[in-house]
């Protein structure tokens, strides 16, 4: 392999697999204030996508891109407010089924709305062709743009985890639901919140990436399953593993290109899901006291 | 003769040492109690017992055979039947349906007898129904029999549990803090049908912290602290040593 | 005793029945078509409903499982041997000696050898059971939604492998089926004059499932798996086997998922990759969720009309997004299923004196 190529496919690894760690990290935020896996949580990657292209047609693209981010995040506070909010105590069961049935109906809108069309956001910068020169090889500006823009999710989400006092009250929601409210927190607003910021940080990762792989309607189910392999795999609710078991995944895809038919390239990511889930349910990076007091 | 032999047994916990070397024998047709003050191990050595918990070394023995290394199913299946502390009944069944899940050790019906309903299991469903009955009928429950069992009043849900722990007709019963949960006139209940269950020729074993309960029905009491057994005697006896007063009963009078 | 819990089942029958009557008179036996296609659907159903409702499992990837049975048992009766036998392979030789290979001619009168629809079956069904089996061991040790995206995760795996395997047909599928003669005079096909003979079929096949599984779940198994959803610990510790229940529980559920997809591939004369679709799998749990999880009636029942209602077309473009609403609406507000909405239970704990 020529350092070239070798350099390609590494960047190529990264911007997927930036993409995978925002996703992850969107099952994150929800599993740890509510223990849920929200299974609609690649349709907001896609909503994401899909509304700032149809708001592209006559906004510019930085207005479109925010709209689009609110609209989401307003899609993602409803869901919670509309189905979720007021369930008491569900089992896992139920709402595995629940989400799952969201996504559905979020998937169904969408195409009942775009088609069955792929669509895509312009290039930010330049077009197809234009490319910078980084190291010895050539990238697209777009894919500055993605590995910026999840660097900096990750960056602020971790600053607003830290410092602001809204962050650490759900850090103290997801550590213990019932302290929490006893200390004055109301859970219920953190959980909102929590699908709120899914949502948003689903959508800014749709915007961006967009441009390099298309959006259609259903481009979400790919996403959610590969996105809930890098959670798995860095350990649930562990977001900053989270980053480096996507952009982990997203090397060994690009790299297996070369083994691997491209129309297997799905099996390879679920198969590894498969392996983690069997091998370390706990993730490679989690430990396996810590996981056995969990309740998946 | 001894029926359950536990032998210098050790579990950790990462750095805590839960059950250090502790060795016990409960004989036929006894009832032993294990007490300690909370956090002593006594949950954690019941566990070992059912095979909930692996243990770290020491050996298990039941009926002189090995049991530790062995899964609950096979524990069950050696004849050692369990109660839990937070009740674990099966919801959506009724109390008779519970119990005949106990006779699960004692029936064979599989998947292809099961689906096409072979002539033998004819039999042995009417068996099983009968003998579940019967076992109600010991716990003075039988007219509970169709109520769904989680509908039940607590103390009620405990004698469906005792119930369905003897419809294995087990040879060793372990009972979770069998009065955890129930008020005075309810363990005094639990205590009578306990006793009621060891004059049907089962030894019992159980893990408690209330003293009235244990002090009045047990034979021998082996007491632990900190994971370790630092008595192990007649209730009299317990009742009398200092070791015991000093560690579990602090330095207040004995009350019970 | 005996015979009472017989006339559930022959009401069944003779509701079945009566259908197939009530389309001669009214003149709608177009409608068979559809009703065969949701019988088979439906036995993919309840075999499910054993696993999520009985032993509590939940399994996302059982259009897998149907697919795994269709193509296998589609592939292995159209695959042209001919070539094979006239160069002589030892293999082939031996099958068609044995009289497990078929003559026929296609369109074109090229002569055709393929493997007997028999034979097929019992393949694919000892393929899918094998399959089952050893994905089963490790899945079924996971719990919640680990076990959810497992499941889903092999389902999308037998998808990719259908859309992408060039002997599947890829998009296409593959067409050109064969009929199946179980016995002579009595084929599964989709020949317009066998139609009452192939609704009849289904529904024997439906019937008989049905009732193996009513008994299986008032047996001692039954009590077991029951047991393992109401509190795994416990039935552990009543000396159940809960690993070995739950994987012979999913294996059943599987074999009855590829029964339903052999004899359905053979009806319409092929498969799609559309089949073996997350949306499927997505589907089939929808549907024993609405009939109750634990109601082997309430899903038989809501499997027809609900899978009938869709092959009908009736939901149109709908049809995915029709079912996402049910299976919310039912989870918000039903979660036991709308044949077992509370005023029954009201009304049992009134005659108990609760």
């Amino acid at each position: 392999m020529t350092s070239e190529l070798f350099l390609q496919y590494l960047f190529a690894g990264i911007t997927y697999g930036s993409i995978y760690a925002i996703v992850a990290i969107g099952f994150n935020i929800i599993y740890n204030t509510t223990g849920i896996i929200n299974f609609a949580q690649g349709e907001f990657v896609m909503l994401g996508g899909m509304l700032s292209i149809s708001l592209h047609t006559f906004l510019p693209l930085p207005l479109a891109i925010a709209i689009a981010v609110i609209i989401t995040m307003i899609i993602g506070a409803l869901i919670e407010i509309i189905f979720i909010r007021w369930l008491e105590s569900p089992s896992v069961l139920r709402m595995i089924i629940i989400t799952i049935g969201i996504s559905i109906l979020i998937r169904e809108a969408a195409l009942h709305v775009w088609g069955e069309g792929v669509r895509s956001l312009p290039y930010f910068n330049g077009n197809e062709i234009s490319s910078i020169r980084i190291l010895s090889t050539n990238v697209s500006p777009q894919v500055l743009w993605v590995i910026g823009v999840c660097a900096v999710i990750v960056v602020l989400l971790s600053l607003f985890f830290k410092f602001t006092s809204l962050g650490q009250e759900m850090r103290a929601c997801s550590s213990n639901r019932l302290a929490a409210t006893l200390c004055g927190i109301n859970t219920k607003n953190m959980v909102t919140l929590s699908f709120m910021l899914s949502a948003a940080i689903g959508a800014l990762a749709g915007c961006v990436v967009s441009p390099i792989t298309y959006t259609q309607y259903d481009s979400g189910t790919g996403l959610a399953i590969k996105g809930f392999t890098v959670a798995v795999l860095g350990g649930l609710g562990n977001s900053m593993a989270a980053v480096s078991a996507g952009l982990l995944l997203g090397i060994i895809e690009a790299f297996s290109i070369d083994i691997v038919p491209l129309a297997f390239q799905d099996a390879i990511s679920i198969s590894i899901l498969l392996i983690i889930l069997f091998v370390r349910p706990h993730g490679l990076f989690g430990s396996k006291e810590a996981a056995g007091l969990k309740e998946f | 003769m001894t029926l359950l032999d536990v032998k210098n047994v050790n579990k950790r916990f990462g750095g805590l040492q839960a059950v250090s070397d502790v060795s016990f024998t409960v004989d036929r047709g006894m009832i032993k109690a294990v007490i300690g003050p909370n956090g002593a191990g006594k949950t954690t050595l019941f566990n070992l017992i059912s095979g909930n918990t692996p243990l770290n070394s020491g050996t298990i023995s039941f009926n002189n055979k090995k049991i530790h290394g062995f899964k609950p199913y096979q524990v069950a299946q050696c004849g050692i039947s369990r109660t839990f502390q937070n009740i674990k009944l099966f919801h959506d069944m009724t109390a008779l349906e519970n119990v005949m899940v106990g006779r699960h050790t004692k029936s064979r019906a599989g998947f292809m007898a099961g689906m096409f309903h072979l002539p033998f299991t004819w039999g042995e469903e009417k068996e099983i129904r009968h003998k579940c009955l019967e076992l109600l009928e010991l716990l003075e429950i039988r007219e509970l029999a169709d109520v769904e069992a989680t509908s039940l009043s607590f103390g009620q849900q405990r004698a469906v549990e005792f119930a369905r722990a003897l419809a294995s007709e087990p040879d060793l019963l372990l009972l979770d803090e069998p009065a955890a949960g129930l008020n005075i006139y309810e363990t005094a209940e639990i205590a009578r049908l306990i006793s009621k269950i060891r004059s049907q020729g089962i030894t019992v074993l159980l893990v408690e912290h209330d003293m009235s309960l244990v002090m009045d029905i047990s034979d021998e009491i082996v007491v632990l602290s900190f994971g370790r057994k630092i008595a192990e005697d007649t209730p009299r006896e317990i009742q009398q040593n200092k070791e015991v007063i000093q560690i579990y009963l602090g330095d207040d009078d004995v009350e019970n | 005793m005996k015979t009472q819990r017989f006339i559930p089942f022959f009401l069944l029958a003779l509701v079945l029945a009566g259908l197939q009557f009530l389309t001669q008179i009214t003149d709608t036996s177009y409608y068979l078509t559809q009703m065969t296609m949701t019988a088979y659907y439906s036995l993919v159903i309840i075999g499910l409903c054993l696993v999520m409702g009985y032993a509590g499992q939940i399994s996302l990837g059982h259009a897998g499982f149907f697919a795994i049975g269709g193509y296998t048992s589609a592939v292995l009766t159209t695959y042209n041997l001919i070539h094979l036998l006239e160069k002589g392979n030892s293999f082939v030789l031996f099958l068609a000696g044995k009289g497990l290979l078929v003559n026929g001619e296609n369109l074109y009168g090229e002569s055709l050898l393929y493997v007997t629809p028999w034979l097929a079956c019992i393949l694919a069904l000892v393929l899918t059971a094998l399959i089952a089996f050893l994905i089963g061991i490790p899945v079924l040790k996971l719990k919640g939604h680990y076990l959810a995206m497992a499941t889903m995760g092999f389902g999308i795996i037998i998808y990719r492998v259908v859309l992408a395997w060039e002997i599947m047909g890829e998009a296409d599928g593959i067409s050109d089926v064969p009929g199946f003669t179980l016995m002579p005079g009595i084929t599964v096909n989709g020949d317009f004059s066998n139609r009452i003979q192939n609704y009849y079929i289904a529904c024997t096949i439906l019937l008989v499932a049905f009732i193996l599984l009513q008994n299986l779940i008032h047996s001692r198994v039954g009590r077991a798996l029951r047991a393992i959803h109401g509190s795994e610990e416990a039935a552990d510790a009543m000396g159940v086997n809960t690993a070995r229940y739950k994987l012979y529980t999913f294996v059943l559920s599987a074999v009855f998922a590829a029964l339903a997809g052999i004899f359905l591939t053979h009806y319409n004369g092929g498969i799609g990759p559309s089949e073996a679709g997350i949306m499927k799998s997505v589907r089939y749990v929808a549907i024993v969720a609405i009939g109750g999880m634990a109601s082997m009636w309430g899903t038989l029942i809501m499997a027809s009309v609900l899978n009938f209602l869709s092959l009908r077309g009736l939901f149109g473009s709908y049809d995915d997004a029709v079912f996402g609403v049910i299976l919310i609406i039912i989870m918000l507000f039903a979660p036991d299923g709308i044949l077992r909405l509370h005023i029954w239970q009201r009304f049992k704990k009134f005659k108990t004196g609760k």
